[in-house]
């Protein structure tokens, strides 16, 4: 099954390849494929379209404010599931894609105990084990696979209605679909941090596909140990020295 | 849907703030007394439910039973339902009651529809869909313990009895009580209703040997604006969808209300708290950062 699954993600890689191209300059490393480039994106704009048209029926304070946006109550409430479907589809993909990066590892663990250094800023450089993905990354995926399962049983039940699936079903999946909601909301705005002002130099691994050295040994020491073969606190030395 | 310039608005669903101009002048509150012990299953109201709606006929599912359908339908409010209750000394009592909308107090359909307007309460009582701002979601279905609105897949809009607002407000009777031959349906203000109800259950009572007769008017969504006298008001679930303690799910009361912003703000203090993080730790910079420079003009990096 798994092999299948790799199967199919390396064909797809390696189709999406030729339909963009990913630079990468001297001091820079290649992270992310055309693939999980086009993926990333289409998962970001399904998010923020169901996002923003959820807000629209989440509240009633919001209701006149975000029913405009999609041309109204009646089409937002048509429009939504369809921007939810196409988030969890997308997902689903990206999430085969990154299935083995997203394994967690005993690393993952001490990372998570050394998380307060790493978010009051006070080592400089990530622990040497972290490795394509660090911690924090792999709790995020693996909350949004939690979340889409939810987000895909309940928003059946809510879009076919009571009508289908009896009164209490739909009451129930009304909660749970919020709270998946929320915690994603309260995610995107950690995951835009980081991607751009909260670590400068990530965003582009997301547009270009390639990273600058210092921010690979910077912030996954252990990936950049593996595809260089250099040490990083050597190399992060070496740099501090030439400049 | 009757024309809103005939009656106070008194809740009007997902509506930010009260309803505009709420208590402005005094109004009664209506109310549809259903005498169940005097029904004689004649089907005359769900004629005249349909006639004076003008609703498209549409072809009905036979049971077995004397029942028109076997629910309500978006074009037919009005239902007679049939059962058959065995009582304990092994008669067969026949019981029919008049289904429609209950106009609650304290709407469940009201609660859960998320559209601004959709769903109104004029002062009066009467709890009245508004087809062009429903968008068709079917909360209101989730949110009904008396499973009332019903979705038109064609219109994508949900229907429910209106309790004739349109002839209440020019100061007519519903069309159900209009063409009732017996008298089991009564019109008139809550209050009469009440002490007509609650006359004849005592008259059941003590002159017929109905000791378990009562009044159903349910507390637990604030009362509704349809009554009924029933033979057995311990017992109201053997009229066929008449809940003994109808309630509201939660998720469409403290969940919608109150937990929904709180936590909708709390998770928009994920926004505040990376602003925070930038000012107080600083963002996180590929090592080693930098020394500032000058460039040619002088300007400092």
């Amino acid at each position: 099954m798994a092999s299948a699954v790799e199967r199919f993600d390396d064909k797809a890689r390696a189709a999406f390849e030729s339909l963009g191209e990913t630079p990468v300059y001297q001091g820079e490393l290649y992270r992310h494929p055309v693939y999980t480039r086009f993926l990333h994106w289409m998962v970001a704009l399904a998010f923020f379209l169901a996002l923003i048209s959820g807000f629209g029926i989440y509240l009633p304070w919001l209701f006149r404010w975000f029913t405009p946006i999609f041309g109204g109550g009646q089409l937002l409430r048509a429009l939504h599931p369809w921007f939810g479907l196409a988030f969890v589809i997308f997902f689903g993909f990206q999430a085969m894609n990154w299935l083995k990066l997203m394994v967690w590892a005993p690393a993952d663990t001490g990372w998570m105990r050394n998380l307060r250094n790493v978010v009051t800023n006070k080592e400089k450089m990530e622990p040497p084990d972290t490795g394509f993905f660090n911690a924090g990354q792999k709790v995020q995926f693996w909350e949004i696979v939690i979340g889409c399962v939810v987000y895909l049983i309940t928003g059946i039940i809510l879009w076919l209605g009571a009508r289908t699936f009896g009164r209490t079903a739909v009451a129930i999946s009304y909660v749970l679909h919020d709270i998946s909601a929320l915690i994603m909301l309260g995610g995107i705005f950690i995951h835009i941090y980081l991607s751009t002002v909260g670590e400068p130099g990530t965003f582009q691994a997301m547009t270009r596909g390639a990273v600058s050295e210092a921010w690979a040994w910077t912030f996954h020491p252990a990936w950049y140990k593996k595809v260089t073969g250099r040490d990083p606190q050597q190399a992060c030395e070496e740099a501090r020295r030439k400049m | 849907m009757a024309d809103r310039k005939t009656f106070q608005v008194e809740m009007i669903s997902a509506h930010p703030g009260p309803a505009p101009g709420r208590g402005m002048q005094r109004d009664l509150e209506v109310c549809k007394l259903v005498d169940t012990t005097t029904c004689i299953g004649c089907k005359a109201c769900e004629v005249a439910c349909v006639e004076w709606n003008d609703m498209p006929f549409s072809p009905t599912t036979f049971d077995n039973t004397y029942q028109t359908m076997p629910e309500t339908r978006w074009n037919f409010w009005n239902l007679i339902k049939f059962n058959e209750h065995q009582k304990e000394d092994g008669t067969i009592q026949w019981l029919m009651r008049k289904d429609q909308c209950m106009h609650c107090a304290d709407p469940g359909c009201l609660a859960a529809c998320p559209a601004d307007g959709a769903i109104v309460k004029y002062a009066n009582g009467i709890v009245d869909f508004n087809q062009e701002n429903c968008i068709g979601c079917e909360f209101c279905v989730s949110g009904c313990p008396f499973n009332i609105p019903r979705f038109n897949p064609s219109t994508k809009r949900v229907y429910k009895c209106t309790l004739c607002s349109d002839r209440v407000g020019q100061g007519l009777e519903p069309a159900c009580i209009k063409s009732c031959p017996t008298g089991c349906l009564k019109f008139g203000t809550k209050e009469d209703m009440k002490f007509i109800a609650e006359e004849r259950a005592k008259q059941l009572r003590e002159k017929f040997g109905m000791e378990k007769a009562g009044v159903y008017d349910p507390q637990s969504v604030g009362g509704t604006h349809v009554i009924y006298v029933l033979h057995d008001a311990t017992d109201p679930e053997r009229y066929g969808g008449l809940p003994k303690n109808p309630q509201i799910p939660w998720s469409y009361t403290v969940w919608k209300w109150l937990f929904k912003p709180v936590l909708g703000t709390f998770a928009l203090f994920g926004l505040l708290g990376v602003a925070l993080h930038y000012v107080t730790a600083g963002p996180r910079r590929p090592q080693p950062e930098p020394r500032r420079k000058e460039n040619s003009d002088g300007q400092r990096g």
